[in-house]
């Protein structure tokens, strides 16, 4: 791989990172990451629609009219998000059902739409695909991070086992409330990108 | 005094540039000027105002206007535990010394946990410590329950002094007060510790000794349960005999606050008077349209005034100059809005008993916009008066 295919890679894991830089997609952010598993399902789902959307559209960027584009790009991520919707609901219900409205809810997420139009748009399909996967990748990057620090505080386990010993809820430890509540979610990604910009000389102003 | 000024000059020399604690030197400034008023506040020509009041002396007046709360808050939490477990033989002194042994390891706390971030930020970053928590370090204390645990204060403090202010700017560039933040986090991320009937009075949780049938519900509680028979009477309640947070209960305390804000020209009395008249104003209206089924909608207006936090909040969170209105007109806005709001949550919302802290920090978040349209307003006026001529 050259490094200009490299880069669509890396590029939104950090420097382009579509939740903390661009700052898209926070609703599911905000909605699925009080618990890690949730989180990594919605995560994975996020990366299938968004890769073969991407692709998808991509192939068929030559034959779209632009004044349609937006209820062709629609089209396309519905029907990847009722596949993804439904296996779930087979394979996996009780996920499913924790993430109730929000995977259906990934047809308005905006990364999808953004990266459909600024890129799959103009590009081949395979950078379109790589593109995607790279996306993806970011936006799950931080809602893992953020779902790991919510469920690790706020109900005391991680992938639903107990991480923090009993003897502390003795001595007095109590599960933080704050955490499971939205407004962490946001304060948590809030940290992050607080430590990212102060940790990436690209991405600090110059005013 | 002398001694202490010559110490200061001479181990001045060894924070300044050069010096063995170069690094020091923001740590050291703020002690020397909280002990001395420098005297190169403004220069000798020209038309500025000279003042020896700066921040620092403007804080140290509201600590002062505190200490009656504080005061009182502490023998209140004697009284109310001696109480609970049926002693009615202590004097004045036992039940004081009581509180005084419960809420000075909070006060404590609250200072360590904050200055200790603060001094943490200001040795990052390198600027002169800010001097806001002197006020926010001995406001925490005051609107917590007394049986709150240690490390959860120390975490909310710590958490409210980066996310409420350091994150902004320091002191004076705050969007919400610092300790009435640091009330809603633990009120939010603990509510087992913050709201409910065993908590308001020390001891009463862990159930030992408790005379039968005491109650620990705070008249609030009592009144959104709607059995307004048990609350104590309205001198009871105007000084203070009654459960609650620790600074809270006696409004008398707090108008002794209040008159020294106010006559040291600190707060603002706009905002307080605009708070109690938006009080009344819903408080009244309750009344004009309660019916049976909610009988704490005819709770008279003045009851209102007394219990919670709505009178200390009035007097010590809504006149915070940094986070109130600054115009004039709107300060009348922001006050009245505060009272209004608080009283209708009290009332009308079945979950929160208390509304004065949400009704303040909602009011801190609308403040600039206030302004904003009361300038707005005021710059259309003297166009059209321009205009005009």
């Amino acid at each position: 791989m050259s490094t200009k295919t490299l880069k669509l890679l890396s590029d939104p894991l950090n420097l382009n990172n579509p939740i903390t830089v661009q700052v898209l997609g926070i609703c599911s952010a905000l909605a699925v990451t009080v618990k890690l598993e949730p989180a990594v399902v919605m995560s994975l789902s996020v990366l299938f629609v968004l890769a073969f959307a991407n692709v998808i559209i991509s192939l068929l960027r030559n034959t779209i009219p632009s004044r349609i584009r937006i209820i062709v790009q629609l089209v396309v991520i519905a029907a990847l998000v009722i596949i993804v919707d439904q296996v779930l609901k087979a394979y996996s219900y009780e996920v499913s059902k924790q993430l109730s409205v929000f995977v259906g809810l990934i047809i308005t997420n905006c990364i999808l739409m953004g990266r459909l139009e600024a890129f799959a748009l103009g590009n081949k399909p395979w950078p379109s695909f790589l593109d995607g996967v790279g996306n993806a990748a970011g936006y799950s990057i931080i809602l893992i991070i953020v779902a790991f620090f919510r469920e690790l505080f706020g109900s005391g386990s991680i992938w639903g086992i107990q991480i923090i010993p009993d003897s502390f809820y003795d001595f007095g430890y109590v599960n933080n409330g704050l955490m499971i509540l939205p407004p962490m979610a946001l304060i948590i990604v809030a940290i992050i990108i607080w430590v990212q910009r102060s940790k990436t000389r690209e991405l600090i102003e110059t005013n | 005094m002398k001694a202490l000024r010559n110490y200061l000059d001479k181990i001045k020399p060894n924070f300044e540039k050069g010096g063995k604690h170069e690094k020091w030197l923001s740590v050291f400034e703020s002690f020397e000027t909280f002990l001395y008023v420098l005297g190169d506040t403004a220069p000798k020509k020209g038309a500025h105002i000279r003042d020896a009041v700066d921040l620092k002396r403007v804080m140290s007046v509201v600590v002062i206007a505190l200490i009656p709360t504080l005061l009182f808050g502490m023998w209140n939490v004697g009284d109310n535990y001696y109480q609970s477990i049926g002693q009615t033989d202590v004097n004045l002194w036992q039940s004081f010394g009581y509180g005084f042994i419960k809420v000075i390891p909070l006060v404590l706390v609250s200072y360590i946990a904050g200055l200790g971030t603060e001094f943490v930020f200001v040795y990052i970053k390198g600027h002169e410590i800010e001097e806001g928590f002197l006020v926010s370090g001995l406001l925490i204390p005051l609107i917590v329950p007394v049986d709150v645990p240690l490390w959860m204060l120390a975490l909310a403090t710590i958490f409210s002094v980066i996310f409420g202010k350091e994150v902004f700017g320091g002191t004076g560039m705050n969007v919400v007060n610092p300790a009435l933040l640091t009330r809603a986090f633990l009120f939010f991320a603990y509510p087992a510790k913050m709201s409910g009937d065993t908590i308001w009075i020390s001891e009463l949780s862990k159930g030992e000794g408790i005379v039968d049938g005491f109650s620990g519900a705070t008249p609030l509680a009592n009144a959104a349960a709607g059995s307004l028979d048990k609350l104590p009477s309205t001198m009871d309640m105007f000084l203070g005999f009654m459960p609650g947070s620790i600074g809270e209960t006696s409004a008398l305390a707090i108008l002794i606050g209040a008159a020294i804000l106010l006559f040291t020209g600190v707060g603002s009395w706009k905002i307080m008077l605009s708070v109690f008249i938006g009080g009344i104003t819903m408080g009244l209206l309750l009344n004009l349209f309660a019916t049976d089924t909610n009988p704490y909608m005819a709770l008279p207006w003045y009851h209102h005034l007394l219990l919670g936090g709505f009178a200390f909040g009035a007097v010590f969170m809504a006149t915070d100059p940094v986070t109130a209105a600054q115009t004039e007109k709107g300060k009348w806005i922001y006050g009245f809005l505060i009272g209004f709001i608080a009283i209708l949550v009290r009332v009308l919302n079945p979950a929160y008993p208390e509304g004065m802290m949400m009704a303040i920090l909602l009011l801190n978040v609308f403040s600039p916009l206030i302004d904003h349209y009361v300038i707005q307003g005021n710059i259309k006026k003297r166009l059209k008066r321009a205009k005009a001529l």
